[in-house]
C-alpha cells in the first residue's frame, strides 16, 4: 500500500464534521409525511407516531450493542413476544401484579439473553444460528404457555408505559409515556455504547475479535454482555408494545429483522466495528415513516414486507459501497 | 545485450485528485538485467509499476516496450504485452490446484473439454525450469501451499506467459531466509534467461545481491540511478533524503542492564521444547530462526495466548501461570503481534482508540472512556506525540495511517500500561526506512526505562543491529545464545543446525 492510496485532501475532508444521511432521510419522511397528511404536524399526529416507533427504536438501540460486537440477535422478536404472553398469564387482571411481573420478566431476558452470549461465545455456535434458534424454542414456550390462544388481560398498571398520554402540557399538549421511556432508555443505551469502556470493547471485539484478544479485552464477557443489554432491551419493548397493542400470539414476529433494518439505516456496520445509537434510532423513525408513508398511500402489509426486505438488502449495499469507495 | 531497452518509461507523470505521485520519472530495464527500483512506502514506485502494467495511466511520458510506444488500457493487454508484476499480495485462487492457477483463463482446450493432462504437464515443465519440480506439484491446492511456494507458482505463471518483463513487488517480505535463497537463485535464473526484471524492495541487502542497476524514487521522484550498485549507505541516503549514521542506536552499557524479570525453565507445549530463559530489564533480546523454529509459539507462551504445558516461568522471582492474554497482561507483559492488521489493528476505530483499548480493558468497564486509572485522553494525546504518529487527527480511523504510524499508535497502546516485558514480534514488517529507525530508538528507549523487551524479527540485520543479545531458535528449542557481535552466518548456521561447516 503506498500513500497514493491515502490522499491528504480526502483525509481532510473525513475529518470534517459528516452527517449522518439517516437524519436527512427521517427530516424528509416526515416532510412527505406532513405534506400528505397536515394533521401529522399537530401534536396527536407526530407524538402518535414516536409513541408507535418507541418499542421498535428502544429494541434496535439494544439489537445494535450485539451487532456492533459482530454478531446478530433475531431472538428478541421472540423475547418480545413471551413478555407479551407471560405478562397476561401471571397478570390474571391483578393490577398489583405488574410490580413484580415486570423484574421477573427482566430477569428471564438476562437469563435468555446471558445463554444466547454463552452458546456463541463458549460452543462457537454462529449467532444468527444460535439465536434463531433461541427464537424457535422461546415461541413454542410462548405459545405452551398461552395454550395457542391469548388468554388473560395485561392490567392498566401494566399498559401505563405503552399506552398512557400525560395530558394538558403546555405546547406539545400530549406527551406519552412511551415517549419519556424512548428518552430514558436511549440515554442510557447510548450512554453504555459511546461513552463507557464497554462501549469502547464492544467496538473493538467487532472490528477485530483476535486483535482485541491480544489486546486484553475480556472477548467473551464483552459478547455475552452485548447479547444480555440486547435481551433485556427486547423485554422493555415487549413491555411497551404490550401496553400498547394489547395481547396477541405473535406479537413479536418480524421484529428482530425490522431492528436489524433500522440500524443498518442508521449506518452500524453489520459484522460489527461500527454503530451509533441515535442514528440507530432515527432508522428505526425512518422505517416506522415509510410503513406509514405507505399506508397513507394505500398500500398493505404485503408491500411492507417487500418495502423493508428490500430497504435492509439496499442499505447495506450502500454501507459496502461507501466502505469500498473509502478504501477498505 | 540489444542496444533497444526492453521497457522504457520516458517523463511519467501522475497526479491523483490530492497528490502529485511521479513527477518526470524515467526507467529503463533490458534483458537479462536486474534494475532495482528503491524507495520509502509511498515514494511512488507502485504508481510506476501500475503504470507500467497498465492499471494507471500516466499523466503524461510515455511507455516503450521493445522501443514501440504502447498505451495500455487494462492490465490485461499489458501482460500480452509481456509485462508480469508479481504483487505482494498474490492473485492466485486458493482453491484451485497450482496448474488451474497457471492456465487461469487459457486453459488449454481438447475436444471441448479442458485438456487437464497438458496442463499439468506444461506445469511440470515450467516449474522444472528453476528446479521447484519436487517442492511443488502441480495438482496441490494453492492453498495447501506456504507463501514461498505460492510465490514460486505467480513466478512460474509469469514465465508460461512468456514475460520478457517480470517485476517483483518486495518478494521477500513474506519469505524465511532460506526461502530468500531460493527466490534469488530463481532470480539470477531468470536473468540469464534474459528476462528483464524490475525488483521493488528496500532491503538494501537484497538490492547488493541481485540488482545489475539501481533507481530510487523519494517523493514521487527518481532522485538517484546508479549503472552499478554502490554501497548501501549510498542508497539508504538518497531514499530518506538524509544521513541515518544512527539507523540503530547504541546498545545497552552493562551497567543498564539490570536483574532478571523474566525467566522461564523447562517450557514446553506442542510447539515448543524445553525452553530456558531469562529477559533482564535493561536489554533488548533479538529471537532469530527460521519461519516456524518457534519463536512466534515462544512470544505467545510467554503472552499466555497459546500458554506452556509444563515447565515453570516467573516473573519478578514469582511464579506466575499465565493462561490468556489478560493474565499475561495484567502480570505486565505486553506483545505486538507480527501480524498487525489481523492481530492488533481496529481499522474503523480512531487512531486515539487504538491507543486507548488495552486500558479500558482493565479499567472499570461502566467508568467513561475518558480516563482510567492508566491514562486519560489527554494522556493518549501525548503518547501518540511522543510516538511521532503521524495523522491529520488523533480521531481518525486506524485505516487510513501508514504501516509505519499504526505500529506506533500500538505502541501507544503498551506505553499507557507500563508493562514490565515488552514483546515486539517482526516489529518493522512492511514499514518505511526512516519509520524503522524510529522503532528502533523507541525499543532502546523502553529498555533504557527499565524495560526487557523481547524482539522476534526474521531480518538478521535488524537482529544483530538492534540486540544486545541474541537468541537463536530451532525446531521449537533454543539453537544458541550470541552477543551482538555475532555475524549473520554464524546465526544462519545456528538457526539451520548445520554447526561446523563454517566457511
Amino acid at each position: 500500500m503506498s500513500a497514493q492510496s491515502l490522499p491528504r485532501p480526502a483525509a481532510a475532508k473525513r475529518s470534517l464534521p459528516k452527517i449522518n444521511p439517516v437524519y436527512v432521510l427521517v427530516a424528509a419522511l416526515i416532510l412527505a409525511i406532513i405534506v400528505m397528511n397536515p394533521a401529522f404536524g399537530e401534536p396527536t399526529g407526530y407524538m402518535n407516531f414516536l409513541k408507535r416507533v418507541t418499542a421498535l427504536a428502544i429494541l434496535s438501540a439494544g439489537a445494535l450493542y450485539v451487532i456492533v460486537s459482530g454478531g446478530f440477535d433475531l431472538s428478541v422478536g421472540s423475547i418480545m413476544t413471551l413478555t407479551v404472553i407471560g405478562s397476561s398469564m401471571l397478570a390474571s387482571n391483578d393490577p398489583n401484579s405488574t410490580y413484580w411481573i415486570i423484574p421477573l420478566m427482566l430477569c428471564i431476558g438476562a437469563v435468555i439473553g446471558l445463554i444466547n452470549g454463552l452458546v456463541v461465545s463458549y460452543l462457537k455456535v454462529p449467532s444468527l444460528i444460535a439465536t434463531l434458534g433461541m427464537m424457535i424454542t422461546l415461541n413454542g414456550v410462548a405459545f405452551m404457555w398461552s395454550g395457542g390462544a391469548p388468554r388473560g388481560y395485561l392490567p392498566d398498571t401494566f399498559r401505563f408505559f405503552g399506552r398512557y398520554n400525560i395530558t394538558d402540557i403546555p405546547v406539545i399538549t400530549l406527551l406519552p409515556v412511551a415517549v419519556i421511556c424512548l428518552v430514558v432508555f436511549g440515554t442510557i443505551l447510548w450512554w453504555g455504547m459511546h461513552r463507557t469502556n464497554f462501549g469502547r470493547m464492544l467496538h473493538a471485539v467487532g472490528d477485530n475479535q483476535q486483535a482485541a484478544r491480544l489486546a486484553g479485552v475480556p472477548v467473551e464477557r464483552v459478547r455475552i454482555s452485548a447479547f444480555v443489554v440486547s435481551a433485556l432491551t427486547a423485554v422493555l419493548a415487549g413491555v411497551i408494545l404490550g401496553g400498547r397493542a394489547g395481547v396477541s400470539v405473535d406479537i413479536g414476529s418480524g421484529f428482530e429483522l425490522q431492528a436489524i433494518t433500522a440500524a443498518v439505516i442508521g449506518g452500524a456496520q453489520l459484522l460489527g466495528g461500527r454503530g451509533s445509537v441515535p442514528a440507530t434510532i432515527a432508522g428505526a423513525l425512518a422505517l416506522e415513516a415509510i410503513f406509514t408513508l405507505l399506508n397513507l398511500l394505500g398500500l398493505a402489509q404485503p408491500v411492507r414486507l417487500v418495502v423493508q426486505g428490500l430497504i435492509l438488502i439496499g442499505a447495506v449495499a450502500f454501507a459496502t459501497y461507501q466502505r469500498k469507495r473509502a478504501g477498505r | 545485450m540489444s542496444d533497444v531497452p526492453t521497457i522504457e518509461m520516458r517523463g511519467i507523470s501522475k497526479s491523483f485528485p490530492a497528490v502529485k505521485a511521479l513527477r518526470g520519472v524515467s526507467f529503463t530495464c533490458s534483458r537479462g538485467e536486474v534494475h532495482a527500483l528503491c524507495g520509502e512506502n509511498g515514494a511512488g514506485k507502485s504508481t510506476l509499476i501500475k503504470i507500467l502494467s497498465g492499471v494507471y495511466r500516466p499523466d503524461n511520458g510515455e511507455v516503450l516496450i521493445d522501443g514501440q510506444e504502447q498505451h495500455f488500457k487494462h492490465p490485461q493487454e499489458a501482460l500480452l504485452a509481456g509485462i508480469s508484476v508479481i504483487y505482494q499480495e498474490f492473485s492466485l485462487l486458493p482453491e484451485r490446484t497450482v496448474a488451474q492457477n497457471l492456465f487461469l483463463g487459457r486453459e488449454p482446450m481438447k475436444n471441448g473439454l479442458i485438456d487437464n493432462k497438458a496442463m499439468v504437464a506444461e506445469t511440470q515443465r515450467v516449474l522444472g525450469l528453476f528446479g521447484v519440480r519436487h517442492r511443488i506439484e502441480p495438482e496441490t491446492l494453492v492453498a495447501d501451499l506456504d507463501v514461498a511456494s505460492q510465490q514460486m507458482v505467480e513466478i512460474a505463471k509469469a514465465i508460461s506467459l512468456n514475460a520478457k518483463v517480470i517485476v517483483m513487488d518486495e518478494p521477500t517480505a513474506a519469505l524465511n531466509e532460506a526461502e530468500c535463497e531460493v527466490l534469488f537463485s530463481l532470480v539470477d535464473q531468470l536473468r540469464a534467461s534474459g528476462t528483464a526484471i524490475v525488483y521493488i524492495t528496500h532491503r538494501m541487502r537484497e538490492v547488493t545481491r541481485l540488482a545489475n542497476r539501481v533507481t530510487v524514487i523519494k517523493d514521487g521522484e527518481a532522485t538517484a540511478s546508479f549503472d552499478h550498485v554502490p554501497a548501501p549507505d549510498v542508497i539508504v541516503r538518497a531514499m530518506v533524503g538524509r544521513d541515518i549514521s544512527e539507523y540503530y542506536p547504541e546498545p545497552a552499557t552493562s551497567s543498564e542492564i539490570g536483574p532478571v524479570v523474566l525467566s522461564v525453565s523447562g517450557g514446553t507445549n506442542a510447539a515448543l521444547r524445553d525452553i530456558n530463559l531469562e529477559l533482564r530489564s535493561g536489554e533488548i533480546v533479538g529471537f532469530a530462526g527460521l519461519q516456524g523454529a518457534g519463536r512466534t509459539p515462544l512470544a505467545m507462551a510467554l503472552f499466555g495466548a497459546a500458554p506452556f504445558t509444563s515447565g515453570t516461568m516467573t516473573l519478578d522471582g514469582k511464579a506466575v501461570h499465565l493462561t490468556s492474554p489478560r493474565d499475561a497482561i495484567r502480570a505486565g507483559i505486553g506483545m505486538l503481534p507480527g501480524d498487525r492488521k489481523a492481530q492488533a489493528l481496529f481499522l474503523m476505530q480512531s487512531v486515539r482508540d487504538n491507543g486507548m483499548l488495552t486500558a479500558r480493558s482493565f479499567a472499570n468497564p461502566f467508568g467513561g472512556h475518558k480516563a482510567n486509572r492508566f491514562t486519560d485522553l489527554t494522556g493518549m494525546n501525548a503518547l501518540l506525540d511522543q510516538m511521532k504518529v503521524r495523522a491529520p487527527s488523533y480521531e481518525q480511523e486506524m485505516r487510513f495511517l501508514s504501516g509505519g504510524n499504526q505500529q506506533k499508535a500500538i505502541v501507544a497502546r503498551w506505553l499507557a500500561l507500563r508493562p514490565k516485558v515488552l514483546i515486539f514480534i517482526e516489529p518493522t514488517r512492511g514499514i518505511d526506512v526512516d519509520a524503522k529507525a524510529s522503532i528502533y530508538h523507541l525499543m532502546r528507549d523502553l529498555a533504557r526505562a527499565g524495560t526487557a523487551v523481547m524482539m522476534v524479527s526474521s531480518d538478521l540485520p535488524e537482529i544483530l543491529g538492534a540486540s544486545d543479545r541474541i537468541v537463536v531458535m530451532r525446531e521449537g528449542r533454543i539453537a544458541g545464545e550470541f552477543g551482538r557481535s555475532a555475524t549473520e552466518a554464524e546465526l544462519m548456521l545456528a538457526a539451520t543446525g548445520e554447526t561446523g561447516v563454517a566457511a
